[in-house]
């Protein structure tokens, strides 16, 4: 066995997404010697997928918006299940952290005076989002990759060594967090090209890794979305929450067979476009909710109005948050009136100018001419759910990302409670950043408290060695096959807790997830460690394999229908429910999930809304007191 | 619908390799990187690719389909007859690490020579004032998914490995007009360019410009540009003396 490559370094951040990047920026300033680890390559993480916008509220285009008003959308967004605090956090430092990315060099679309243009979203009450084009993800990204670039030239000058302070690791997969005495000590992984293991020495990990998508047969999610932050969290002794609630966004791609899924940004309806059924049918006006009514139009004169009028008129229905948008498709599908290859019309065609279509959405126009062979300017696109985005993730303190195991820390979609049981469009972007910075800062502020750093044991480390190679010594008789695994987990899921969800259904998932964790054990792969896919598919497993359970376990228990949550036995939303948390935790490799209250919101906080609108979300004893 | 297709994939590492041929399902609106895929799951488990997106939106599945640079997710296999031999190569200016993968570091390497944007001094965050005409230049060319096709199909560094060191290559040029562009960046890069960057090295082929999956007008739009920025500097230097014409002129 060749020698361990080891490293060392104050601040470790596994992911290199949005979360990770602002968070390795901001432990870079505090002076921490700071290193990414990163699946991908530098600059290509899932973020780049974003298209919609970054949900600020500057008041560039509205001045009536404000973070009370961007605060109260996010809280109905989410069913009133949101960390208030983090909602309340999110929602006043998300304008300073776009405008710090101007001072990184990010070009955003102007406003006529210019300012930051912003533009509608689904569930926001103003336009909201700061945005480029329909590619607001790739600049999020360039912009912070930039910086991290500039902040080496820095210290280039200082040090002559442009790693010297911050070192991206890319192309490499953490497998194990190392613990010392229940705090953190390090990581160990692997080199996806050599399969050369490494060791990282660091008192603090922030975890940055995003979502958990790859465990669902229809997804937006790159394959990078295995759940490893969620998995590496639960082994190291930090607990997860709101696992159950899984965003599916209402329009991916239908056809073909191979693109099913990938995403088609909510802009298109943000700038007018429209949803029709087979019968041509505008059919999101029969399902407006009662809690919307009053800020949703009824009738296409009234919906049409308010994009030149905002003012005096609803918004149109298909601009209801995403889970109400995805159920109404998903019936009217199941009714029969859906179209050719199992999906709705989104049209824009009809809508707007061809030249603005391009101007507005060229990246749309460009995914569906290239890829199926659909003009957007002429034509509607066909659409439907896709799996998108986790709610649930690690319980984390507000102010700090801290998880509950000392040096652990989480922020993006990794990270839970933000977002309640809903995340708005647009607010994903400005989750990454706000607490992107606050766990670097965090995880700085703990390193720098520490008296002794934790040591990361040679047994810790020879164990995490075994299990990374697991694969290899299993016996070929009975060894089952990674790929086979992954296909039947993204089924189960897809079909058993997907959508539309029952107890018998959900029963029968967790049945077959302990099924596919007992054949993953006997998980065997050929070859050796030089880049090998079939390796790597197998450790992602393991991962997705426990966070399954996680969401299976939680959405079975949760009695009630809320946000990306929906229950066929239990339609309605239930109050009660609304003042508990389902929290997950590993016992050796059982999944293990408990209620606990949620934390009630502060008084001056509730008191942004009216005593109507709480009356349907809160229980009678809170509103008395 | 599907088909039987017939594939011929380079495979080896630094130390070389070759062409292997396969034979492989191809179905009804997929594209290239479907069939590597498949061919990964059925035929040949260790098939090493890079990719991320599937939508042309990373930047990291870049390859040669038959003898040109393109993404492997943005090719459909429906512009190939059915009975055409699809053969599939990595990126020709970079080392090879294994099969289709390259090594790119010299894209990063690169990207760290060019000074980064320098922010208005006096300016505070969130009062900066840009119009939209003054800023779509620099938008065009931050389209860029650093797929680093165009500097892939560069012959300056495409035949002539020597050139590496002194040439950025059309996308990091790019990166220096786009900057020079920012209506509010206070760096001057202009002469850098020519002395380190090697904007002298391009004689404007417009082959960059031709493979470049965004469609953005690299020669034409910032590479032209540059290079008359330096003639005008050098035939005048008082004119641009902390002077910002060329941002600001609209
Ligand atoms: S135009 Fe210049 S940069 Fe582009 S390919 Fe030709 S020589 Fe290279
Ligand atoms: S300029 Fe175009 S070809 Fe070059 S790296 Fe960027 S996207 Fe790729
Ligand atoms: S995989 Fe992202 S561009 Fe091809």
């Amino acid at each position: 066995m060749p020698e361990l490559e080891r490293h060392s370094f104050d601040v470790l951040v596994i992911g290199a997404g949005g979360a990770g990047l602002r968070a390795a920026i901001e432990a870079r300033e505090h002076g921490m010697r700071t290193a990414v680890l990163c699946k991908s390559l530098f600059g290509k993480a899932h973020t780049v997928m974003a298209e919609g916008g970054i949900a600020a509220a500057m008041g560039n285009v509205n001045s009536n918006d404000s973070w009370q008003v961007h605060f109260r959308d996010t809280m109905r967004g989410g069913k009133f299940l949101n960390n208030w605090r983090m909602a309340e956090l999110h929602a006043k430092e998300a304008p300073d952290r776009v405008w710090e990315l101007e001072t990184y060099g990010a070009l955003f679309d102007r406003t006529k005076d210019g300012r930051i243009s912003q533009r509608n979203f689904g569930g926001h009450e103003y336009p909201r989002l700061a945005h480029v084009g329909d590619r607001t993800g790739l600049e999020l990204i360039r912009s912070l990759q930039q910086k991290v670039v500039s902040l080496q030239q820095d210290d280039y000058a200082e040090t002559g060594d442009y790693e010297s302070r911050l070192k991206v690791f890319q192309e490499f997969t953490v497998t194990d967090l190392v613990l010392d005495d229940g705090k953190v000590a390090g990581a160990f992984g692997y080199w996806r090209e050599s399969g050369r293991f490494v060791l990282f020495e660091a008192p603090a990990v922030v975890l940055a890794t995003g979502g958990i998508g790859k465990s669902f047969k229809v997804t937006s999610n790159s394959w990078e979305y295995t759940g490893d932050g969620h998995a590496l969290a639960l082994r190291a002794g930090a607990s997860l929450i709101n696992m159950e609630f899984v965003q599916f966004h209402p329009t991916g791609m239908v056809w073909p067979p191979s693109v099913k899924g990938i995403l088609v940004t909510e802009s298109v309806r943000g700038d007018g476009g429209v949803l029709r059924n087979s019968d041509g049918k505008r059919f999101m006006f029969d399902y407006i909710p009662e809690v919307f009514k009053d800020k949703y139009a009824d009738n296409e004169a009234e919906a049409d109005r308010w994009y030149a009028d905002p003012g005096n008129n609803r918004r149109p229905p298909e601009l209801l948050p995403r889970d109400e948008v995805a159920r109404a498709i998903n019936s009217e599908v199941k009714a029969g009136r859906g179209s050719e290859h199992g999906g709705v019309f989104l049209d824009v065609s009809t809508r707007l100018p061809a030249e603005e279509i391009m101007r507005r959405l060229p990246s749309m126009h460009h995914q569906f001419k290239e890829l199926a062979d659909v003009d957007i300017t002429a034509q509607p696109m066909e659409v439907g759910p896709t799996c998108h985005y986790v709610m649930g993730g690690v319980q984390v303190d507000p102010d700090t990302g801290a998880s509950s195991v000392p040096g652990l820390f989480a922020a993006g979609e990794v990270s839970g409670g933000m977002h309640g049981s809903n995340r708005l469009g647009g607010n994903s972007l400005s989750d990454l950043l706000v607490f992107g910075r606050r766990a670097g800062a965090g995880a700085s502020d703990y390193v720098g408290g520490l008296s002794a750093r934790p040591v990361c044991s040679d047994e810790a480390v020879a164990e995490a060695e075994r299990t990374a190679v697991a694969p290899f010594s299993g016996s070929d008789a009975a060894g089952e096959n990674p790929y086979t695994l992954h296909m039947e987990l993204q089924q189960a899921m897809n079909d058993l807790v997907g959508i539309i969800r029952r107890a018998e259904e959900m029963d029968q998932a967790v049945k077959r997830l302990e099924e596919l964790k007992r054949r993953a054990a006997t998980l065997v792969v050929e070859g050796h460690r030089q880049f090998n896919p079939g390796w790597h598919l197998a450790l992602d497993l393991r991962n997705m394999l426990v966070v399954s359970e996680c969401v299976a376990r939680a959405a079975l228990l949760r009695t009630e229908s809320r946000g990306g949550h929906t229950r066929d036995d239990f339609p309605g939303m239930d109050a009660d429910w609304r003042r508990k948390l389902l929290v997950c935790t590993l016992t050796g490799s059982s999944v293990e999930v408990v209620e606990e209250p949620q934390l009630p919101i502060r008084s001056d906080l509730l008191a942004l809304f009216e005593q109507s609108e709480l009356q349907k979300y809160l229980t009678a004893d809170e509103l008395e007191g | 619908m599907g088909y039987q297709g017939h594939f011929r994939v380079w495979r080896g590492s630094d130390e070389g390799g070759g062409l292997e041929d396969f034979t492989v399902e191809v179905n009804e609106g997929e594209v290239v990187l479907d069939v590597i895929h498949r061919l990964q799951a059925t035929q040949t488990p260790d098939l090493a690719v890079r990719w991320n997106c599937k939508a042309g939106k990373c930047g990291s599945c870049s390859a040669e389909i038959n003898g040109k640079p393109r993404l492997l997710c943005m090719t459909r296999m429906s512009v190939f007859a059915e009975d055409e031999t699809v053969t599939v190569t990595p990126m020709r200016t970079f080392p090879v690490i294994r099969d289709l993968v390259t090594d790119v570091s010299y894209n990063y390497k690169k990207a760290r020579e060019i000074p980064a944007f320098k922010p208005p001094a006096g300016v505070a965050p969130g009062e900066y004032r840009m119009q939209q005409v003054d800023v779509e230049r620099s938008q065009e060319f931050r389209k860029c998914i650093e797929c680093f096709l165009c500097n892939n199909t560069c012959h300056v560094i495409r035949d002539h490995e020597e050139n590496k060191e002194s040439f950025a290559g059309p996308r990091f040029l790019m990166r220096v007009a786009e900057l020079e562009m920012h209506p509010l960046d206070e760096a001057d890069r202009v002469q850098e360019a020519q002395s380190q960057h090697g904007l002298g090295l391009c004689n404007i082929t417009k082959c960059c410009t031709e493979v470049c999956p965004e469609h953005i007008k690299i020669t034409d739009n910032a590479l032209i540009p540059m290079k008359e920025r330096v003639a005008d500097r050098r035939y005048d230097p008082i004119v641009w003396l902390g002077n910002k014409l060329f941002r600001n002129k609209s």
